[in-house]
């Protein structure tokens, strides 16, 4: 299979995401320019962390105009596996891939710290090497990561089991003190109806190796691989 | 954009008002009357001001620099460009350098701070280096006063602002409050790159004929005279400076960084510098002088954001995120298109000429002649009278009988504890992001931060210290304990240093007793480096620190990197598990002269700070970085403010899992309070298996290093026989939330 990354101006994490797919799960992947058209046979594409345009108005809300995002809808459309980690899931729900918004976290700070997630489904492309329940330990670095959304919304991510990780404290319980900014229903990750576009606020591609804190983070990746084999190779761009 | 003609800017005239506002001596107006062989205009004056000001031609330190050992094997630039290069093996090379940015911070924090990062991310990715850490040191009033909550929140903001935009890591740094810098508090901002050996940028204009090129953001009226400001002392007016701190953009810093590095893949550039102090006049000036050329800018062709700016306002501006390059002639639309790639300005704003003169033109007409090395070679150095204050010998009158022990030493212990100086410090630590370019291994709050190096075995260790106090107490002792901590905090994750930048924090030059403080500073810092083999590769001075005629205390600050063949190996501070045996490296004396316990429980700064003994620093070191080696220790940490007492706290308690107990006895025959918080140099704290304890005993003699065996891991509680015995969840609590709830408390 073939990964795509997306490079905006202001991208600070497709090189994370590039080495852990290359190095620790020996991918390939390509880093694709923001003013390109999508072009080029790609199973998922990746929209990293950082500040696309310095995220000056409201986070990803330039980076959904730029050229590639044309190609990334339509590819979303027609199947094609989406993955947006922080700055991208932000990008991802303004380009309306994902539903819900991003707003600045309750304690206003910038926070950068590890935390427990729990996986609340795996029957997606993005969890299903995980178990249900089962709890993965990722860094998160944000300053706008409060996930909200409208109550029909939030209805219908609960009723279409949309929300596929949640912030939880280590013994996997949803408590007030372990949600780090704040988000509604301690969301931390929800995928669309169609379960192909993800996007979650912490960081799954610098948690891919014991010595950088450990490697919850490849069942993230693995699972797309995984599903991808099982869905015969490149299914959704050609 | 409405440009002035030349017409419509007719030079003011230069009258004594305007040379004294630019901060002349009389002896130096007569100087560059002689120079000129003529009298300066008004932008000649300007641009000798900054040219000439503390802050860019080190007057009054040059001569006392000198003496910092600034070679090594290693070594591949030492000071005098724009950053320092080690090399590392593998075909690749580390880049760093600290600087200061105070003055700016106190007056705006976030910008302030912000920009500092800035300025030295450019510093270190116009070499050709990637910027892959940063550390920052930070100095600030008691936290307490009315102004430290927002000034703290303000820098800590900042840095986090800037470097998590840019995407640079920050990985350490220190925090330090002591009312001292009540009303001028440190921020300096240091960052390390990495860059293949092969592929080093410098900053040369060569080549007659070659394009200067200007790329980045376009030049406002933001920073003029910040160099000036950051040459004279604080006063009540300091406040109206605010309009002069720049504004950063970390996103077009961003792409400016991109796109350098994109075109130094190429074959284009000659040389290139960062438009920081002094803006465009220094970046030409410099360039023109290392290469041994002159320059020639057009200064009509300067990308502007703001109307009818003037030569004398383009020539002096610190707009921030801009750089100037040294092209190859003929290659100009090559670096255009690199640059447009990144949506930002590329424009050929001079070239390098054979005359070795700094000239500038507007509208055709010839506003600056200077020889180049008017400004930089030739500029102004003083030796500075210096002079031992009388006071010093009261400073360091200590009557240990006259300081009554407390009764309940674990209640001293839980109170230094709570001190913002020794409390964790992970209410900063979280703003920053110190994940990306995911190389990090050891995070902020060890001894030492630990990168890995892509593709290579290989790590780094990075820390930041510098103890104005003992600075303060004795500025020689004071400076040879800045550089010993730091070569011990590398030794307890298991690196071996292999350079360092500094800056140097200091009041006003014009005052003997603070160039005493100076000079002995650096002679002590420059007996450390000798002793510990440890070059000097990258620094800066940052004078006039001081308010309404009071200085702060002398506070170098020491960064220093080191290596670890093997990354794996690195080692961390807290305890790992049950029954492990904790064993002391070095010797404990009865020393309480500047320690942090005197401060907080007795309100005392006083006394001589810890002696030294280089021969046994190097003993100790040695002997952790060998215990390391052969992959015994597990876990090692350095004893610092606090002593003993705290450090075997943070043993227990600083690790990211449960907090873990420990019973020691140590054997010293000393009054208590000096046994548990002296702060006795060379000294590290490990602990081991059982069964390694021979061999660490083997080479703790062979190195020399005096080593006892003081306890064993385990349990719930801290005792520290027969004079503590306290909860280790207890500790933790007030140890981690401390920091947080004073500044709440302060506000």
């Amino acid at each position: 299979m073939r990964w795509g990354v997306i490079v905006f101006p202001g991208s600070c994490d497709e090189q994370d995401v590039y080495d852990c797919l290359k190095n620790n799960l020996r991918q390939k992947v390509d880093f694709l320019w923001h003013k390109d058209p999508l072009a080029g046979k790609f199973d998922c594409i990746v929209l990293p962390g950082g500040f696309s345009y310095g995220d000056y108005l409201r986070s990803g809300a330039m980076a959904r105009f730029s050229p590639i995002m044309k190609g990334v809808v339509e590819f979303a459309q027609k199947g094609g596996l989406v993955l947006g980690i922080c700055n991208g899931f932000q990008i991802l729900c303004e380009a309306g891939l994902l539903p819900g918004a991003l707003t600045r976290n309750a304690s206003l700070q910038f926070i950068c710290r590890r935390v427990f997630v729990r996986l609340e489904e795996t029957d997606t492309p993005f969890t299903c090497a995980g178990k249900k329940g089962q709890l993965l330990k990722l860094p998160i670095k944000h300053g706008e990561g409060c996930y909200y959304a409208d109550p029909t919304t939030l209805e219908r991510l609960h009723k279409n089991r949309q929300i596929l990780v949640r912030y939880v404290d280590a013994k996997g319980r949803t408590t007030p003190a372990a949600d780090p900014n704040g988000s509604l229903d301690h969301i931390a990750g929800v995928c669309n109806e169609g379960r192909n576009v993800f996007g979650l606020m912490p960081h799954p591609e610098d948690a891919g190796e014991k010595i950088l804190g450990g490697e919850d983070g490849l069942k993230i990746f693995s699972s797309v691989i995984e599903a991808c084999d099982k869905r015969g190779k490149r299914a959704w761009l050609d | 954009m409405a440009r002035l003609s030349a017409k419509q800017f007719p030079q003011p005239p230069v009258s004594a008002d305007t040379i004294a506002s630019h901060g002349f001596s009389e002896e130096e107006y007569r100087r560059i009357v002689q120079i000129l062989e003529r009298e300066p205009n008004f932008t000649e004056l300007g641009v000798f001001s900054v040219m000439w000001s503390e802050h860019c031609s080190y007057k009054s330190s040059k001569v006392h620099l000198k003496l910092l050992p600034t070679d090594g094997p290693a070594v591949l630039q030492g000071p005098g460009e724009n950053a320092g290069i080690v090399d590392i093996g593998n075909g690749l090379a580390v880049v760093f350098k600290m600087e200061s940015h105070n003055h700016p911070s106190f007056i705006e924090p976030y910008q302030g701070a912000a920009t500092g990062v800035g300025g030295i991310l450019r510093d270190i990715f116009t070499m050709g280096a990637r910027p892959i850490a940063s550390l920052n040191s930070l100095r600030f009033g008691a936290i307490d006063h009315p102004r430290t909550p927002y000034l703290l929140s303000g820098v800590v903001a900042g840095i986090g602002g800037y470097g998590n935009c840019v995407g640079v890591p920050t990985v350490g740094g220190e925090l330090f409050f002591d009312e001292s810098y009540n009303a001028n508090i440190l921020v300096n901002a240091f960052t390390l790159g990495i860059a293949e050996k092969k592929r080093i940028f410098t900053g040369k204009a060569k080549g007659v004929g070659n394009p200067l090129i200007y790329v980045g953001a376009k030049t406002g009226r933001d920073g003029i005279h910040g160099a000036t400001m950051a040459s004279e002392a604080f006063s009540e007016e300091s406040e109206k400076r605010r309009p002069t701190v720049q504004v950063g953009d970390p996103f077009t810093e961003k792409l400016l960084l991109e796109a350098c590095l994109e075109l130094m893949k190429g074959d284009c550039l000659v040389g290139i510098q960062d438009m920081g102090a002094a803006g465009l006049t220094s970046s030409a000036a410099e360039m023109a002088a290392r290469g041994g050329t002159g320059v020639e800018l057009d200064l009509s062709r300067v990308p502007l954001r703001e109307r009818g700016m003037t030569p004398y306002e383009m020539l002096l501006s610190e707009s921030q995120e801009r750089m100037l390059l040294v092209a190859k002639k003929g290659k100009e639309e090559q670096v255009k298109r690199v640059f447009e790639r990144w949506d930002l300005d590329a424009v050929v704003v001079g070239k390098v000429t054979r005359d070795r003169l700094f000239r500038a033109f507007f509208d055709g007409a010839e506003v600056v002649r200077i020889p180049v090395a008017a400004l930089t070679s030739e500029a102004p150095v003083y030796t500075r009278p210096a002079e031992r204050p009388q006071s010093q010998d009261d400073v360091q009158r200590l009557d240990l009988e006259k300081i009554e022990e407390p009764a309940d030493l674990g209640a001293a212990l839980k109170r230094l504890l709570d001190s913002p100086n020794v409390a964790s410090k992970e209410w900063v630590f979280r703003q920053y992001d110190h994940f990306v370019r995911s190389n990090t291994v050891v995070a902020p709050g060890a001894d030492a931060a630990v990168i890995r190096i892509k593709g290579t075995e290989k790590g780094l260790a990075l820390t930041v210290d510098g103890n104005g106090r003992y600075c303060y107490l004795d500025p020689y002792v004071g400076g040879i304990l800045a550089v010993a901590e730091a070569a011990r905090n590398l030794a307890c994750v298991g690196a071996r240093p292999i350079g360092l930048s500094d800056c140097l924090n200091f009041g006003s030059p014009e005052r003997p007793d603070v160039m005493w403080q100076f000079s002995q500073v650096v002679q002590g810092m420059r007996d450390g480096c000798i002793a510990l083999g440890v070059p000097v590769v990258s620094g800066n001075v940052s004078f006039y620190n001081e308010t309404d005629g009071v200085p702060i205390y002398p506070t170098p600050t020491v960064a220093m990197v080191g290596l670890l063949p093997q990354v794996a190996r690195h080692v961390t501070p807290w305890f790992k598990s049950p029954g492990d045996i904790v064993v002391l490296l070095g010797r404990s004396r009865e020393e309480l002269g500047g320690s942090e316990y005197l401060k907080v429980i007795h309100g005392l700064a006083k006394g001589t700070p810890p002696w030294i003994d280089l021969r046994l620093e190097r003993a100790v070191q040695h002997s952790c970085l060998k215990a390391i080696d052969k992959g015994i220790l597990h876990s090692a940490h350095d004893l610092s403010e606090g002593g003993l007492g705290v450090a075997l706290a943070e043993c227990c308690i600083s690790g990211p899992e449960k907090p873990l107990g420990a019973r020691v006895e140590p054997r010293e025959m000393m009054r208590g309070d000096a046994r548990l918080f002296g702060e006795s140099q060379s000294r590290i704290i490990v602990s081991l298996k059982e069964k390694d304890l021979n061999r660490l005993r083997e080479i703790a003699e062979k190195e020399g290093a005096p080593m006892q065996v003081i306890g064993e891991v385990g349990g719930s509680r801290l005792v520290v026989h027969p004079l503590i015995r306290l909860p280790v969840d207890e500790l933790k609590s007030i140890w981690s939330s401390s920091l947080e709830r004073r500044l709440r408390d302060a506000r």
